[in-house]
């Protein structure tokens, strides 16, 4: 048992090694840490959600709360004022407005903070879906080759001649009335995203299938899925979760452009792009104080940006970290 | 393999392409029910009132096979359907934006690209130093950037606070005078800033240029990052090959070896990514033109999908497709006369 035990630690070790220098990579690159912090903060912010923006009772948390009926913003205060929502009940709890309100008296904080959950949601559902497609596709694309493959790839070449925001848009003018708006943005950026994917992962695949090691697992007999599962996914695996991480940011990028475009989520739904949207109407105040109503546009555009580039600077890091060609120069 | 040869090849690959790309379209399109597919057959004002025969020529309650076949027929006729927005054919609707789009990738592009080549260059050239860091930072910047956003911002500014650079495409006096009757206006090119000099109106040209500012501008911010990346790993790679260090061997100046030895073999790879960058265009257009109220493609493109205008939207994505799979087909040739490795191996 305890040279079983002995025998598993000196098999840890190499692994241990690699997990050490790839801490220390990560500890010399102020970029890299400035994006761990980045998406560290933006997580916190996700997970405290309910504490910091309390949804007014008995409301849909992913509504934005509404207070009253005026149509233009009114500026960052801390005095708690009463708040209707947005289906025009009233309650008698206070709240303040750190952000300030937008068009028809959304609460931007309130907007900001659920927008963080709601660009997680979206940002992650849409990569490990289109992910977890490409991967299952290229590996089978890739490990056993033939028709299937050259099908598969002639397919996504299809696919992958339309610009992603374009059939995301030509997708939600067809599905609209069948699926609402919001789900056909998701189910359109996973259609164009997951060829991407099939692409490097069968390319990987090809590439480690006539290694040493595979031809020996092989030879002592493991079945194909034994080879796949331990042999051919740990070793084919990491560029994809590298574009997987840059693909994230991107993706929320594209759902906020959409919904910019007004093809989006209902009115009201806490949404990064949704608040810009509504700040067209504020870009022009008055020509006195032209910029009377910077909070409207500046604060949401601050958090689209810093989430994006938080993981934009994590899919940059982890490329250094974990691609063995670049790493060691 | 010749350069012909080769060139004829890569012809053959893309007709299956687009005959796909028409294909997953009109899979999409059986989605919708019978009323409504019947605006891609629709091609001039009187049809709209003849919907029931429309649907019994074209045999839209067959078999889908015969639909698609009909269908590919009206595509290679050039009709794309009947766009709502537009309130006309589709194709001609489209085509009568494009010079607007034109106008701001005219101007756009070549400053992407040099822009991009510079930065990448020096980016490499000083490689994990002060300026390289100070590079990669903006380019990261740049891919984060939200278009729209930035739009606004810049909008608030220099429009809302400033009043330099107004959006549209042009203002009320210009668009009063080319519209009004009796006035020596000629339309040579649909260019606004061609147009205007050749007409002789310097005003016009001026008033145009304040309006493409903004969105050339924008435009630019958000694609360059995309060259620079690309342009600092290959000029690092030729960096790193032998010929260079012949080259300083030989007593060349630094400048000689990068600009003359190093930099000309780095471009190859910048054509490929040419392609991408033809998409992202297409892409940030539909973004650009409509935070500034630009009536191109773009802007169009994006009316016609919130009013579910699917005749308009989807003759929109089968158009950016096919000038996305031919941009390809260009650069792989451009890629195949530059560097022949291509094209023998």
């Amino acid at each position: 048992m305890s040279k079983k035990l002995k025998e598993f630690i000196t098999g840890l070790q190499p692994t241990l090694r690699e997990l050490k220098f790839s801490l220390y990579r990560l500890k010399r690159s102020p970029l890299s840490i400035m994006g761990f912090s980045i998406i560290g903060f933006f997580v916190v912010i996700a997970l405290l959600a309910p504490m910091l923006a309390p949804t007014p009772l008995g409301d849909d948390p992913n509504m934005m709360p509404k207070d009253g009926f005026l149509q233009w913003p009114l500026p960052p205060s801390n005095v708690p004022m009463r708040i209707s929502t947005y289906g025009g009940k009233y309650f008698q709890q206070q709240f303040a407005h750190p952000f300030g309100t937008t068009k028809s008296q959304y609460d931007i904080f309130y907007g900001c903070i659920w927008g963080t959950r709601n660009a997680f949601r979206v940002g992650i559902w849409v990569t490990f879906t289109s992910l977890a497609i490409g991967l299952v596709i290229g590996i089978f694309a890739g490990y056993y080759g033939g028709v299937i493959d050259e099908l598969m790839m002639r397919f996504t070449d299809i696919i992958l001649a339309f610009p992603g925001l374009i059939l995301a848009m030509a997708m939600v003018a067809v599905l609209y009335p069948a699926v609402s708006r919001a789900d056909a943005v998701l189910l359109a950026l996973v259609l164009v995203g997951w060829p991407g994917y099939t692409r490097v992962i069968r390319g990987e695949v090809l590439r480690v299938k006539t290694e040493d090691y595979v031809e020996a697992a092989k030879a002592v007999g493991c079945s194909d899925l034994r080879t796949i599962f331990k042999h051919v996914i740990p070793n084919s695996i990491y560029p994809i979760l590298i574009i997987a991480s840059l693909d994230i940011g991107s993706v929320v990028l594209t759902v906020a452009a959409l919904s910019f475009l007004n093809l989006g989520p209902p009115e009201g739904f806490a949404d990064w792009g949704q608040l810009i949207a509504f700040s067209r109407n504020f870009i022009i105040a008055s020509p006195q104080d032209p910029y009377k109503y910077w909070y409207t546009y500046i604060i949401p555009g601050i958090f689209i940006f810093t989430f994006v580039l938080g993981w934009n600077l994590l899919g940059d890091a982890l490329r250094d970290i974990l691609d063995p060609t670049l790493r060691r120069k | 393999m010749g350069l012909r040869t080769y060139i004829i090849r890569r012809l053959l690959f893309i007709i299956p392409t687009i005959l796909g790309v028409c294909l997953l379209i009109f899979a999409v399109v059986q989605i919708l029910p019978v009323e409504r597919r019947v605006m891609l057959f629709i091609e001039d004002v009187k049809m709209i009132g003849a919907k029931q025969q429309i649907i019994e020529i074209y045999g839209l309650n067959q078999p889908a096979y015969v639909q698609f076949v009909k269908w590919m027929g009206e595509l290679l006729r050039g009709n794309l359907g009947w766009s709502e927005v537009a309130n006309s054919a589709v194709l001609p609707a489209i085509l009568d934006r494009v010079p607007a789009t034109a106008e701001i990738v005219i101007f756009c592009a070549p400053i992407i690209i040099l822009v991009g080549i510079t930065l990448g260059t020096i980016s490499a050239v000083h490689r994990d130093r002060p300026l390289d860091h100070a590079t990669r930072t903006l380019s990261i910047m740049g891919t984060s950037l939200p278009s729209f956003w930035i739009g606004i911002v810049l909008l608030a500014v220099f429009y809302g606070g400033l009043g330099w650079f107004p959006p549209f495409r042009f203002g009320n006096e210009v668009l009063l005078y080319i519209t009004s009757p009796g006035t020596p206006w000629r339309r040579y090119t649909g260019l606004m800033t061609v147009d205007a000099l050749l007409n002789g109106q310097l005003w016009i040209f001026l008033d145009s240029l304040r309006h493409l500012v903004l969105p050339v501008v924008v435009l630019t911010l958000i694609q360059t990052a995309l060259i620079v990346r690309v342009m600092r790993s290959s000029m690092l790679e030729s960096l790193g090959k032998g010929y260079i260090t012949a080259a300083m061997a030989k007593g060349l100046t630094q400048k000689e070896v990068i600009n003359k030895h190093a930099r000309r073999n780095a471009l190859i790879p910048v054509v490929t990514i040419s392609g991408l960058l033809i998409a992202g265009m297409l892409t940030g257009l539909i973004i650009t033109e409509t935070v500034f109220d630009f009536p191109g493609i773009g802007s169009f493109a994006a009316q016609a999908a919130i009013r579910l205008d699917i005749a308009a939207v989807l003759g929109y994505a089968l158009l950016s497709a096919i000038v996305f799979v031919v941009a390809n087909l260009i650069v792989d040739v451009m890629y195949a006369y530059i560097d022949p490795r291509i094209r023998l191996g």
